[in-house]
């Protein structure tokens, strides 16, 4: 019988997975990007399963709202990438460095 | 009445602001004319007031007009409390600043800061009444201070010479460690009877008689006699007392009319009248009362040595001040609080008196202060020539002037002091100590008087060709006061010593314990005026008065080489009394220089080094070099602040897992 | 039931494959579209928990915009991907050290602390509920003050994002209409007075 356990237990992989995907993918801020879309993936996963496991639809209110901004935050993202790379021909994480200390 | 009492102290207050705010508008005249009028009005106001208490026996009242604050059931307000005492003290304020006033027209005539000088000297007078009008500690200081003040600034109105800055700041500071002592007194009151009011205050005096209070390494005093001591130290301050007497002399460096009217006639005179005022308190302190009589007698006759050294017209006359608050304090030490109060309003008149006939002398004179450098005016000056020998009459206590009453009367009181007839070691070394020091200081009085007398009046001229010249008769703004100022100095006594010595004049206003009552012993010997002249011929005072005259005039006049071998000889003594018993010394060197000492240390090591170069500079340093270490974390990736948050994040989760 | 079952193991699977893809993908693009693939199996999966309409939204908004957009880029930017990608072993120990703890930590939430009760089974909705209408019920009446809030966000969005990304050419010819609107007639027409001149 699938569960709840079984619903955060996909999510944990999942969220995990996206943690070593932005250390590893730390060079390219568009794998950055994706590796966010990933880890707020495993999040909706959580407020669903627990949703649906207490019968509250409030949760699922939540999701709708974490896909808002999540559309809302990549929009503005790829935008400053955009910007960025018009600016510097790059997006080499490793050359922004300004604010260094 | 109580409208009357506002009128009378706001008069002058309103007249201060506006001569001081709107000086420029209202222009000269202007100014002399709205604080004249203030301070007249609350002449003629303080007048009625007293009139209404003597002929139609109106009662004393004790208002309260307005409450400050209540702190911890502490009332602060403002109130007057009018009884004859302070209804005799507002006349005499009124009346010498009234005079001052006039005189005032004439003698800064060609002053810039003539609207200044006028607005000052109305508030003075808006001070001082507030002092004597008060009815608790509060408003009593707030008048102590704001007469310091307004001292403070006249002494230093002419601000561009630096004598008078010096003068100036010096009569601040030393009245500042008299105040000191008032304010640790005002808060001994307050801690046992949690209360600033008189009334409330003297209801309790006998509690706080029984209480005893810790002092230095826990030895136990009556609080009274604590109290007490801590109030004089506030009055020999104001009252220039020895020894923070050092103030007065200097303070010589104002103008002459508020040398007349505050450092003779009146705010000097505000420790006399408190510790009258005080009296149901000092009458539970013997001990207390034995400094008083022991500093007042070293004050009046020392003081009065002085005065026979100096050269500087002002200068003898303030040393006379001296010597002459000194009296008083003895007077008060001896119990005789009305013949202290007696004294004090005689000797504001012949004071006033004489610091403005010394003023027209320096007027004529081109402001020149030196009696080495005048002689022989009375020629040319004949109004301030008699008004200047009454006043010297006066202040000698000749038969029959104002002065040979109230002065009389405190060498009586302290004869038949309880002192005298105490019978410990201790009391009677009081009485002799007090019962020479006035009895010889008779002597010094007339001597010193008349010497500066004869040296500015008689004898040869001794000024320049250019000065001669020029002299002539002071304008009439400057004569009247001098005229008005000679009536009551000459008659005064004669009619009011009388009613306020022996008529119960003050009421309930005096509180002597029976015992001490010297002054009800000496009215049941007393035989009206005439008697008390015959009296004078019995006792050694006015035989001394005459010596100290005679040996003014032949050392002086006669053979005026006598005092310059004198000065030969004594060279050691004259020296001390030039030096003025090294008294400024200690005070500028040992405790001024300590202190600066001390400053400079304190600047050097404890706020340069310590707080500038320790904790504040220290501080930031620190902060400036861990900030160097920690911004080598702040490399500026991207993913070394994602790799912190995703770390931490980790870090924290695992805390509240496996830790917690 | 154990259709069900066999059903949510595949599917997850697929998931965690494409999942693996994005994070080790070469090329961006690849990684885009293993993104699209986990996004599918994902709106799969909400299937399965009976969340319909977040499935349905998720398909439409973010394959159907969000991954476009993405691609959009990637291609627009031409990124040398090689380049980017050099250096990502020395990583990796780190990446995996807190994959490692980061899956103990969950673990031990999920499975061993009993924080979740151990029948975890989902009770079956009543007949006849329709979750886009019990959604759309608590949108529209209890959040509806955040929904507006969230449509606010949204255009703050666009309007950022066009805000950035537009380009001013220096050649271009455009209208200043407050320019023209406050434009007054003495700053372009100058009357001046003259002399009658003659010919001579």
């Amino acid at each position: 019988m699938i569960g709840l356990q079984h619903y955060l237990t996909l999510s944990a992989i999942l969220f995990v997975l996206s943690i070593a995907g932005i250390i590893i993918n730390r060079r390219n801020l568009i794998l950055l990007l994706m590796c966010i879309e990933l880890m707020l993936l495993a999040v909706n996963f959580n407020f669903i399963a627990f949703s649906r496991y207490l019968g509250d639809e409030t949760g699922q209110v939540f999701v709708f709202f974490i896909l808002t901004v999540a559309a809302a935050e990549a929009a503005i993202g790829l935008a400053i990438l955009v910007v960025l790379f018009r600016n510097r021909q790059s997006i080499n994480v490793q050359e922004l460095n300004t604010m260094k200390g | 009445m109580k409208s009357y009492y506002l009128t009378i102290v706001l008069a002058p207050l309103i007249a201060a602001i506006v001569a001081g705010l709107f000086g420029r508008q209202i222009g000269r005249a202007g100014a002399h004319t709205v604080t004249i009028l203030g301070v007249g009005l609350s002449t003629v106001l303080s007048g009625y007031v007293l009139y209404q208490m003597l002929a139609n026996g109106a009662p004393a009242e004790n208002l309260s007009i307005y409450t400050w604050g209540i702190a911890d059931g502490l009332r602060m307000e403002i109130g007057f409390l009018v009884d004859r005492l302070s209804a005799l003290m507002m006349v005499v304020v009124t009346f010498v600043s009234l005079m001052v006033h006039i005189y005032t027209i004439g003698y800064m005539h060609d002053d810039p800061g003539y609207q200044r000088f006028f607005s000052y000297i109305s508030l003075f007078t808006f001070a001082m009444l507030m002092l004597v009008m008060s009815n608790n500690f509060l408003q009593l200081f707030f008048g102590w201070e704001a007469v310091g003040l307004v001292s403070y600034l006249l002494i230093g109105f002419w601000f561009k010479k630096e004598t008078a800055v010096f003068a100036n700041l010096k009569a601040f500071l030393v009245n500042r460690v008299g105040d000191f002592g008032f304010l640790l007194g005002i808060a001994g009151i307050v801690l046992f009877t949690n209360s600033l009011d008189y009334a409330e205050v003297f209801a309790q005096r006998e509690a706080i008689a029984g209480e005893t209070i810790s002092v230095f390494g826990g030895t136990p005093w009556n609080a009274m006699t604590v109290i007490c001591i801590l109030l004089f130290i506030g009055a020999m301050g104001k009252s220039a007392q020895a020894p923070l007497h050092v103030w007065l002399p200097d303070s010589m460096e104002g103008p002459t009319p508020i040398s007349a009217l505050i450092h003779a006639a009146t705010m000097v005179t505000a420790g006399i009248f408190m510790v009258a005022r005080m009296s149901p308190l000092y009458e539970l302190s013997v001990t207390a009362l034995g400094v008083v009589i022991v500093i007042g007698a070293i004050t009046a006759f020392f003081m009065g040595l002085l005065g026979i050294v100096q050269n500087d017209i002002k200068r003898v006359v303030a040393y006379s001040t001296l010597s002459q608050l000194g009296y008083m304090t003895v007077a008060l030490g001896a119990s005789a609080y009305s013949a202290a109060i007696f004294h004090l309003m005689t000797h504001a008149f012949f004071k006033a008196l004489l610091f403005l006939a010394a003023g027209s002398v320096i007027i004529a004179m081109h402001h020149e202060q030196d009696i080495r450098k005048m002689g022989g005016i009375r020629k040319y000056m004949p109004i301030t020539y008699w008004t200047s020998l009454i006043g010297s009459l006066a202040l000698i206590g000749f038969p029959a002037t104002s002065g040979f009453f109230s002065k009389d009367y405190i060498i009586e009181a302290v004869h038949a002091s309880n002192w005298h007839s105490g019978t410990t070691m201790g009391e009677q070394a009081t009485y002799w100590i007090a019962y020479l020091s006035v009895l010889l200081g008779v002597f010094v009085t007339a001597l010193y008087s008349f010497r500066m007398f004869f040296l500015v009046f008689h004898g040869e001229e001794r000024m320049d060709a250019e000065t001669k010249s020029h002299l002539h008769e002071t304008p009439w703004v400057v004569t009247v006061p001098l005229i008005l100022l000679a009536i009551p100095s000459a008659i005064i006594g004669w009619f009011t010593v009388e009613p306020v010595l022996f008529g119960g004049f003050f009421g309930d206003a005096i509180v002597v314990s029976e015992s001490r009552d010297v002054m009800s012993r000496l009215g049941e010997d007393w035989h009206g005026q005439v008697g008390m002249l015959l009296h004078a011929f019995k006792t050694p005072v006015m035989y001394l008065a005459l010596a100290g005259v005679a040996a003014a005039w032949y050392l002086y006049l006669k053979r005026p080489d006598i005092p310059a071998a004198i000065k030969e000889k004594a060279s050691g003594f004259y020296n001390v009394l030039d030096r003025k018993y090294y008294f400024d010394d200690l005070w500028i060197k040992g405790f001024a220089g300590g202190g600066r000492r001390l400053g400079d240390f304190l600047a050097d090591k404890g706020d340069r080094v310590l707080i500038d170069g320790v904790i504040v500079n220290g501080t930031a340093n620190t902060v400036g070099k861990l900030a160097g270490i920690m911004r080598q974390l702040q490399t500026g990736y991207l993913y070394t602040y994602a790799f912190a948050m995703i770390i931490g994040l980790t870090a924290l989760l695992g805390w509240l897992i496996w830790l917690k | 039931m154990l259709f069900h079952t066999i059903l949510f193991y595949l599917f997850s699977a697929v998931l965690i494959g494409a999942a693996l893809g994005v994070v080790f993908a070469r090329n961006p693009v690849h990684a885009v579209m293993f993104l699209v693939l986990t996004f599918f199996q994902s709106a799969i999966l909400w299937l399965m928990a009976e969340a319909e309409f977040l499935a349905i939204v998720l398909v439409l908004v973010y394959v159907g915009a969000v991954m476009v957009l993405f691609l959009f880029v990637i291609m627009m930017l031409e990124v040398n991907v090689e380049a980017v990608k050099r250096g990502l072993v020395r990583y990796a120990p780190l990446a995996g050290a807190i994959a490692v703890i980061m899956a103990a930590e969950l673990v031990q939430l999920i499975w061993l602390e009993g924080a979740v009760t151990a029948d975890g089974s989902f009770t079956p909705n009543p007949e006849g509920y329709d979750n886009t209408k019990a959604l759309g019920a608590v949108l529209y009446t209890e959040h509806v003050y955040a929904f507006e809030i969230a449509a606010v966000v949204l255009l703050l969005a666009i309007v950022a994002a066009i805000t950035l990304t537009m380009r001013k050419r220096p050649n271009l010819k455009v209208q200043n209409i407050s320019k023209q609107i406050a434009v007054r007639a003495k700053d372009r027409v100058r009357v001046v007075k003259m002399d009658v001149e003659s010919k001579s």
